[in-house]
């Protein structure tokens, strides 16, 4: 019996260690004084101030952060109206087909995903900039915040829909007013998702991004080719923090309403 | 019932794919009347109620609320409005703007919203909880809520879902006089729709009983439990003993019964040609037990039950079928395998077709 639970609790560790110990690594080595990244000189914050002064970084990193915020926008706005149509929209023509392609592109390659949007531009003859690195990661995120949003949609029971009818409300208000409050949080957890899905993509972005729209991943990783620089751990961990704080929001805020859905 | 129903149902069909939930039904609720739809779970009264609320439409037939016909009209327009059975509260709102919601739908001031919500909370006996979420309200509680809001916009007729089934025993005989007192003061018509047949019986003024998307029997209470139109409404509403047989000779007004598998014959007030198959219809209570006795069937009690304020007996007679028998009062049952008479005066007796 102590057996078994020490090789669980080993198991769990080595576990654990396997996904998190390079991030740590990386992370704490963003606080290394030298400039050499595998050499340990001290702690020292001088990567993150020089950080501020590397201008490519910081345009890469504003770019990818207005990409992420408008296209996650769009996806959730477009994703949103795709599960309301699969979950409410009774059994019209062809719902099976649409419910799962939605899902298709959840499992596509990205470089599939990527390649097919670089033709579609190519073909009509958009030139490629912020827009279509938007237009793309809209595509990808919308289908997550379907997912999300038409699970929740699921849940919700129907006669609260039909009660605010009955007591007056259009379709349209009874949605407005009942069906989207309570399906909020799950759209802003959609969102959370599709924002992350934007901001650390580089297999889509790198098909459809132009001249002066490289994204902070794209930006990094094509500087890792020449060697990583302590700068590049800076601006990673500050990336991780990002991520990890939006996830913790999300988390918490779908804990929250699920524990005021229940009761 | 009034010169001018408020609801009319003409020949109504409404199916699903090859089921018919409710079939051809013709059907009239008039203002101010406490209706109930009752019958056992698939037999259609729930579409029935939906159809009037707009969430169907019939695939044959016409409903009118007031004269107009309400073909085109949807839920939002029509002048019902309804309690569900899961009281469907909107989680996100406090009370008070659940309960205000559908005047804030008409557009209604502020002032005037708060003022009904008000009255409407005092109505329910739920003062001071405007400000709760339906969350923090108890079972009851919350079904009052419901109530409210469904009578918040002063509708023509409350459609209640089941009302009650989610409440426990002692609360639901509570809430049904609750509702009997809002229903009369009010003087709106009310649409109670049931599988419990005491809760019909106790609060509605007429009863249509349903069966597989049909209207059974439509009547007052008294009446369809005393002259019960069929088998299937003799059985569904209380307790019944059916005695099957031919009519051997008719005196008076009165026939007599030859009882298939019993050398027999009982007298019952019924009509019936001689010769003809008849199922004769009486109630536990109206059914006579003796132990000594030269008439009356013969037969052996298999068991006895003390209720409090009834007793219960079965007895089985000599073809094997077993008859019900409860008696008001304290006086004693016989013992579990006495030979008793059991017999019933002619007026007890009902036909019912075969």
């Amino acid at each position: 019996m102590k057996q078994s639970s020490f090789v669980r609790s080993a198991a769990l560790l080595f576990g654990f260690a396997f996904l998190y110990a390079p991030i740590a690594l990386l992370v704490i080595y963003s606080f290394n004084a030298s400039r050499l990244v595998t050499v340990w000189g001290g702690f020292s914050t001088r990567w993150y101030g020089s950080l501020l002064e590397n201008d490519q970084l910081i345009a890469s990193a504003w770019i990818s952060l207005r990409i992420a915020l408008v296209s996650a926008l769009i996806a959730t706005i477009v994703g949103t109206c795709a599960a309301i149509a699969l979950a409410r929209f009774g059994r019209f023509r062809g719902r099976l087909a649409f419910s799962s392609m939605i899902y298709a592109p959840l499992v596509m390659p990205e470089v599939i995903t990527g390649l097919s949007l670089l033709l579609l531009f190519v073909a009509l003859d958009i030139p490629r900039g912020f827009w279509t690195v938007v237009v793309a990661h809209a595509t990808l995120g919308m289908c997550f915040v379907a997912v999300v949003v038409h699970a929740r949609l699921l849940t919700l029971d129907r006669s609260l829909e039909e009660a605010a009818m009955d007591l007056g409300a259009t379709p349209g208000g009874a949605l407005l007013r009942v069906t989207l409050p309570l399906a909020a949080p799950s759209i802003l957890a959609g969102y959370a998702l599709a924002f992350i899905l934007s901001i650390d993509d580089v297999v889509i972005a790198s098909f459809t991004s132009g001249p002066g729209s490289t994204t902070l991943p794209m930006r990094i990783y094509s500087q890792v080719r020449l060697g990583v620089t302590p700068e590049i751990n800076a601006v990673s961990t500050i990336l991780i923090g990002m991520v990890a704080l939006i996830l913790a929001v999300g988390v918490l805020t779908s804990l929250r309403s699920d524990a005021s859905v229940r009761d | 019932m009034s010169a001018a129903p408020l609801i009319t149902f003409e020949h109504v069909t409404k199916r699903y794919g090859a089921v018919t939930a409710v079939d051809d039904v013709s059907l009239e609720i008039g203002a101010g009347e406490f209706f109930a739809l009752l019958g056992p779970s698939g037999c259609g009264k729930t579409t029935l109620m939906r159809l009037i609320a707009g969430f169907e439409t019939p695939d044959a037939g016409r409903i009118l609320i007031d004269g107009r016909d309400m073909a085109d009209m949807p839920p939002h327009a029509r002048p019902v409005n309804m309690m569900f059975q899961s009281y469907a509260l909107f989680p996100h709102m406090d009370v008070a703007r659940n309960i205000g919601f559908g005047l804030a739908q008409a557009g209604q001031p502020k002032a005037a919203i708060a003022a009904r919500v008000a009255e409407l909370l005092r109505l329910v006996q739920l003062e001071g909880l405007g400000a709760r979420k339906p969350d923090q309200l108890s079972g009851g509680q919350r079904q009052r809520v419901a109530l409210a809001r469904a009578l918040a916009r002063k509708p023509r007729l409350v459609l209640l879902d089941e009302p009650l089934a989610a409440l426990d025993r002692k609360l639901r005989e509570e809430t049904q006089f609750e509702l009997m007192r809002l229903q009369r003061e009010l003087g709106t018509a009310f649409m109670l729709v049931t599988h419990d047949q005491d809760e019909a019986m106790v609060m509605a003024h007429r009863i249509a009983v349903m069966r597989a998307g049909r209207i059974e029997q439509l009547g007052a209470p008294r009446a369809i439990y005393e002259v019960p139109a069929s088998r299937f409404v003799a059985g569904f509403i209380g307790e019944v003993n059916l005695f099957e047989g031919v009519v051997a000779r008719v005196e008076d007004g009165l026939a007599f019964v030859r009882l298939n598998g019993l050398n027999a014959l009982v007298c019952a007030a019924v009509e019936g040609a001689v010769g003809a198959s008849v199922t004769l219809a009486v109630r536990p209570e109206r059914m006579l037990l003796e132990l000594v006795r030269d008439e009356g069937l013969p037969g052996v009690v298999l068991d006895s039950a003390y209720r409090g304020d009834t007793q219960v007996a079965r007895v089985r007679l000599a073809n094997g079928s077993l008859v019900r028998i409860a008696r008001f009062g304290a006086a004693l049952m016989p013992e579990r395998g006495a030979a008793v008479r059991v017999s019933f005066a002619p007026d007890a007796a009902r036909v019912l077709p075969a």
